[in-house]
């Protein structure tokens, strides 16, 4: 049904578009204000036009930064979707306390704050102190150290993610799974179809709705994960976990570097921007039905 | 057999979840140097020191009254001004309506990196900072845009033929939503609070940015007693297990629509 023309629903929104906007647009111009002037002190200001840009785009560790985040961003999306689609399908669809418990478990992790998550993984991965830490360690052989070993750093910010955000895909994907018709597996077991079949042509189907929602809001979440790595790892060793936020919050707060830091949120921004429109969309797309 | 294949490999996955999590649970029952002398898997000596330590000691405990307050707080502001807009996108087309969605939703993608340190100097010009209400204001840079996207979802599953009938009886539109159409969603609105709720509770980077000490949340004075005071790591432990505690409360209430949040309604 089409939904009437009325511009008087703009008096409904406005209460979230003045809130928001003091948020998120006096910032931005500030931020804005800051890409192009090369500050001193509060009196002393130099306008410089488009220069930090033009570094920054330049800039050897901002790439760096960048190929860091999207390859993180991509494994992200290579385990986690599968994982947690795997793990839906194991869940029972049938209402009782098992499936509640279920649920209220695997949603734990999503409830933790970020920072906490870091320390859970800090204290886990201890090889003194840690359960896995010492499991690898001492019952493998394999001596483990996160904080100077590059590759392990990196394997140490996966788990830790897998462990933290596959939850989400779980309960997305179980969403999914719940809302196809009982119809639909009789007419399959009728046909005699197999497992793989119902998988491939009832489950997988149905869930494209959730799944998309699913991969776009792992994507952009990780695209934009700070507090988690920044515990466990601090970004290092050396530049080897500092994604985007992180090597942003180290311009801006570490070394107070505004202009610069301006430059490259505004990059940033753009970056998300164009994602975000990809993601809204896909969005349209699944809210009108034609995704499913 | 098929089944007990499944059971096999759900039971495996919870037990690798909740691991890291009874990890932490197991060492917040112990003493600082009998962790640091030995691994165990289970608390040999259990002691509930390090949580009495937390409820006795206002530098602590305040840390979760502070959480509390700006999260309701942001609760309920995100929750008054969403919901008429949330309405307003699900039935009306107007001037712009869909650059408008688009925009609130950049928000809620938007790195809070690059908002940090603007944010931190709009409300320290209007002399916000270390209270309940700076924090809660910024989160709701994220909380609005998600909470108007969730309730629109729900309030789009509702048909719009009750809001034509109740129209036509003569109910005017406040009437109508208070009355009718809120008591409709109410699974919906406490979906929502849910979500606001999480996302207020789990964020750090703002809360931490924005207060001193006189509205630090919990999960800050962890980490600076972390920094601080040579890592007693039973205590942080302790901390930790106890900033869960709310979060499992919560979602018990809403297990059965928490999927459906999670997909934004649109499920």
């Amino acid at each position: 049904m089409q939904k009437t023309f009325d511009n008087r629903a703009w008096f409904l929104v406005l209460p979230v578009v003045l809130l928001v906007a003091f948020n998120a647009l006096i910032p931005l111009m500030t931020v804005v204000n800051y890409s192009v002037q090369d500050i001193f002190d509060s009196t002393h200001r130099l306008f410089v036009g488009t220069d930090w840009f033009k570094e920054m785009l330049r800039s050897p560790r901002l790439h760096n930064a960048l190929w860091r985040q999207l390859i993180f961003s991509g494994l992200v999306l290579l385990i986690e979707i599968p994982l947690g689609v795997l793990i839906a399908l194991m869940m029972s669809k049938k209402s009782g306390w098992k499936t509640s418990l279920t649920l209220v478990l695997v949603a734990l992790p999503l409830l933790i704050p970020w920072n906490v998550i870091g320390t859970i993984w800090v204290v886990f991965l201890r090889p003194d102190i840690g359960l896995l830490g010492h499991f690898i360690d001492s019952v493998l052989g394999i001596s483990f150290d996160y904080p100077t070993v590059p590759i392990e750093a990196w394997i140490s910010v996966m788990l830790m993610e897998v462990w933290h955000w596959t939850p989400l895909v779980v309960l997305l994907a179980y969403a999914g799974l719940c809302a196809i018709p009982d119809a639909y597996y009789q007419a399959a077991r009728i046909d005699g179809a197999s497992g793989w079949a119902v998988f491939r042509y009832i489950q997988l189907p149905k869930m494209r709705g959730v799944l998309t929602i699913a991969i776009l809001l792992r994507f952009m979440d990780s695209f934009l994960i700070y507090t988690e790595p920044f515990v466990l790892t601090g970004g290092g060793p050396g530049d080897s976990t500092t994604f985007l936020s992180i090597y942003l919050v180290k311009i801006a707060l570490g070394e107070f570097d505004v202009g610069r830091a301006g430059a490259f949120s505004i990059i940033y921004f753009l970056i998300v921007l164009a994602f975000s429109y990809v993601f809204y969309q896909a969005l349209q797309r699944v809210g009108t039905g034609e995704g499913k | 057999m098929k089944i007990r294949m499944r059971t096999i490999g759900l039971i495996g996955y919870l037990t690798l979840l909740m691991l890291p999590i009874y990890w932490m649970l197991n060492m917040s029952l112990r003493e600082n140097n009998d962790i640091m002398s030995r691994l165990a898997f289970y608390p040999h000596h259990p002691t509930i020191n390090n949580y009495v330590q937390i409820f006795t000691d206002p530098s602590w405990y305040m840390g979760y009254v502070n959480s509390f307050a700006y999260v309701g707080i942001n609760t309920v502001i995100s929750l008054l001004v969403a919901l008429p807009a949330a309405y307003a996108f699900s039935r009306y087309r107007f001037l712009g309506d869909k650059h408008l969605f688009f925009w609130l939703l950049t928000n809620r993608m938007a790195p809070a990196a690059v908002f940090l340190l603007p944010i931190f100097q709009l409300y320290s010009e209007l002399g916000l900072i270390d209270t309940y209400l700076a924090v809660a204001l910024a989160h709701t840079l994220f909380n609005v845009p998600l909470a108007v996207w969730i309730l629109e979802g729900f309030m789009s599953g509702v048909p719009r033929e009750i809001d034509e009938t109740a129209f036509i009886d003569g109910y005017s539109l406040p009437r109508f939503f208070l009355t009718v159409f809120l008591p409709l969603i109410r699974a919906g609105v406490g979906v929502t609070a849910f979500f606001i709720f999480m996302f207020s509770w789990v964020e750090l980077l703002f809360a931490r940015t924005l207060t001193i000490t006189e509205a630090k949340p919990i999960a800050a004075v962890m980490t600076r007693t972390v920094s601080a005071s040579g890592l007693d790591w039973g205590l942080l432990a302790a901390a930790g297990i106890l900033t869960i505690v709310p979060g499992a409360l919560v979602i018990y209430f809403v297990r059965n629509y928490i999927a459906k949040g999670f997909a934004l309604g649109r499920v």
